[in-house]
């Protein structure tokens, strides 16, 4: 899931210090299973930005809403009239879903109250950890299924780097080393030899590096 | 010769090489570069400039390397893959090939959180590996890693390094013989402090045969105090110091004197073990030690050759 945290209150408050009338926007998705910005976090919200902004002396108004999902148009356009009635959309939901907004409604003004921080997955209660970078080119297969370029802060293809120690990053004691997770996986299932083998140099382009993405499905092209 | 650098001339000829370490100043004083150059340079066969070592910015590898080059000194260049993507690092392979300089020592380098500038974006386009591939490419194939010719030769003494003292042990060696594939020279190893595990090290490097394919250099780092001692224990990922030496150090009335006895045994200890082929001096900022710990351990004079 895309994973997400709210922005601190005290950064929301300049967010909506220009406006007056604000809908917090949630979305019923992602953001939801990860605790950020769902229907309960968006009137959670609202409901601090209302005490907030009333001890400063400011008449604002919080409007609250939740769609299913940010990031389609047709779930938006449940809410257009909304949209167009607030000076304000305060979305909770992920980076997508506020360019959403603001690619069907020209007229609106949208500012993020979350950091969307990663493709992860929930590890523990309240702990959620980076899995994927949405490289373009999946290469699990040949990393027992440990992700290296989203879980080695180096993003090695040959690694483990000379600052693995004790299964742990370098960067941090609290951080696996995905190398170490690797080499773990392939040696217990007799693969190890995987890890001999040289990968070469990767073809970035198919990531970031390569300018915004777009697929084409032609099968499920209209016109 | 693959580029007839002094170092490798000194490997051939079977010699016990002596490299050192420089680390170029945080400023643009080229009379910096000279001063510790000068310093180190009757004691040992090459000099490594680091390249922004420890994700602190410093005057650049290549430059304070082309200083050496006027001082006829061989540099060995360290070269990080975290700070250039693979245009920048062919790039200056050509220049620096176009100063004389003929030793190049591929690393990944430090993670930039730990350096003075954590904010920066890292770039590793390509691994510590992938570099010593496509300089092998370019020197022995006269080609770029795009497959466009090269005009001219590409004379590189590939380095690598190995940390026999990282996680997982076991993959150590194996993660060596990948470098050797990928077009390692010589090897330059983390700081030796932990001997048993050391010999252990070139027990199994020694079983798989690496030692014959590649030069081995064991690193050594001169302690100069308790404080550095326990420092480096503490906070240095992949560096191994067995309490014994921290306590010798601490306990010692002159700790500089027995960091320097400290270094001058490990030496010796290190020459008996079969299969090293010499050894690599890392003082950064206590350079001047150098010549002392190198003459004590009886490595003067240094081969003509
Ligand atoms: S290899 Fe690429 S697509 Fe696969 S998990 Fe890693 S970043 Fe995601
Ligand atoms: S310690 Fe492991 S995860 Fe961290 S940078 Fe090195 S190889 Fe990658």
């Amino acid at each position: 899931m895309i994973v997400g945290e709210q922005k601190p209150l005290e950064e929301i408050k300049e967010l909506v210090a220009d406006y007056e009338r604000i809908l917090v926007l949630g979305c019923g998705t992602c953001v939801t299973v990860c605790f950020t910005g769902g229907e309960k976090e968006v009137g959670i919200l609202a409901s601090s930005l209302r005490m907030a902004t009333k001890i400063d002396g400011q008449g604002k108004v919080f409007d609250e809403d939740t769609v299913q999902r940010q990031c389609e148009w047709e779930f938006l356009d449940a809410v257009e009239q909304e949209i167009k009635e607030h000076d304000l959309i305060l979305s909770t939901a992920c980076g997508i879903g506020v360019q959403a907004i603001v690619e069907r409604f020209p007229q609106a003004r949208v500012a993020p109250a979350i950091n969307t921080t990663f493709l992860g997955l929930p590890e523990e209660h309240g702990l959620w950890t980076e899995r994927c970078a949405a490289c373009g080119e999946c290469m699990l297969h040949q990393t027992a299924g440990v992700c290296p370029i989203a879980r080695c802060a180096k993003s090695l293809m040959n690694g483990p780097c000379g600052g693995s120690q004790d299964g742990k990053c370098e960067i941090d004691p609290e951080v696996a080393c995905a190398w170490q997770l690797i080499y773990d996986r392939l040696k217990a299932q007799g693969r190890l030899d995987q890890m001999l083998e040289i990968t070469p140099a990767r073809d970035w382009s198919t990531s970031r590096d390569g300018g915004p993405r777009r697929l084409v499905r032609q099968d499920l092209r209209i016109d | 010769m693959k580029s007839g650098s002094n170092l490798e001339k000194v490997l051939t000829e079977g010699h016990f090489a002596v490299t050192s370490e420089m680390g170029p100043p945080k400023g643009t004083s080229a009379d910096f570069v000279r001063k510790t150059a000068e310093h180190l340079k009757h004691c040992c066969d090459a000099m490594n400039v680091t390249d922004n070592q420890t994700a602190i910015v410093r005057m650049s590898s290549l430059a304070a390397c082309a200083i050496l080059r006027q001082m006829d000194i061989d540099p060995v260049m360290q070269m990080v893959t975290r700070d250039r993507n693979r245009l920048a690092m062919q790039s200056d392979i050509l220049g620096a090939v176009a100063l004389g300089i003929r030793n190049l020592l591929c690393l990944t380098g430090d993670h930039q959180k730990f350096g003075n500038h954590p904010t920066a974006k890292n770039v590793h386009d390509l691994d510590s590996i992938q570099l010593e591939q496509m300089i092998k490419t370019m020197r022995d194939e006269g080609l770029f890693m795009s497959g466009d010719k090269i005009s001219g030769d590409v004379p590189i003494f590939i380095g690598a390094a190995a940390n026999p003292f990282a996680d997982p042990f076991e993959f150590r060696v194996l993660r060596l013989a990948k470098k050797i594939k990928a077009g390692g020279d010589f090897i330059q190893t983390q700081a030796v402090f932990d001997i048993p595990r050391f010999t252990k090290w070139m027990e199994m490097v020694r079983d798989q045969g690496l030692h014959e394919q590649v030069y081995i250099l064991a690193g050594l780092i001169p302690m100069k105090s308790a404080g550095m001692a326990r420092y480096m224990k503490k906070y240095v990922a992949g560096l191994m110091i067995p309490d014994e030496l921290v306590k010798r150090m601490a306990g010692a009335s002159d700790a500089k004197e027995e960091g320097v006895n400290i270094a001058c045994e490990l030496i010796e200890q290190i020459r008996d073990i079969p299969g090293v082929r010499g050894i690599h001096i890392m003082a950064v900022a206590w350079e001047k030690i150098v010549p002392e710990i190198v003459e004590r351990a009886q490595l003067l004079p240094r081969p003509i050759v």
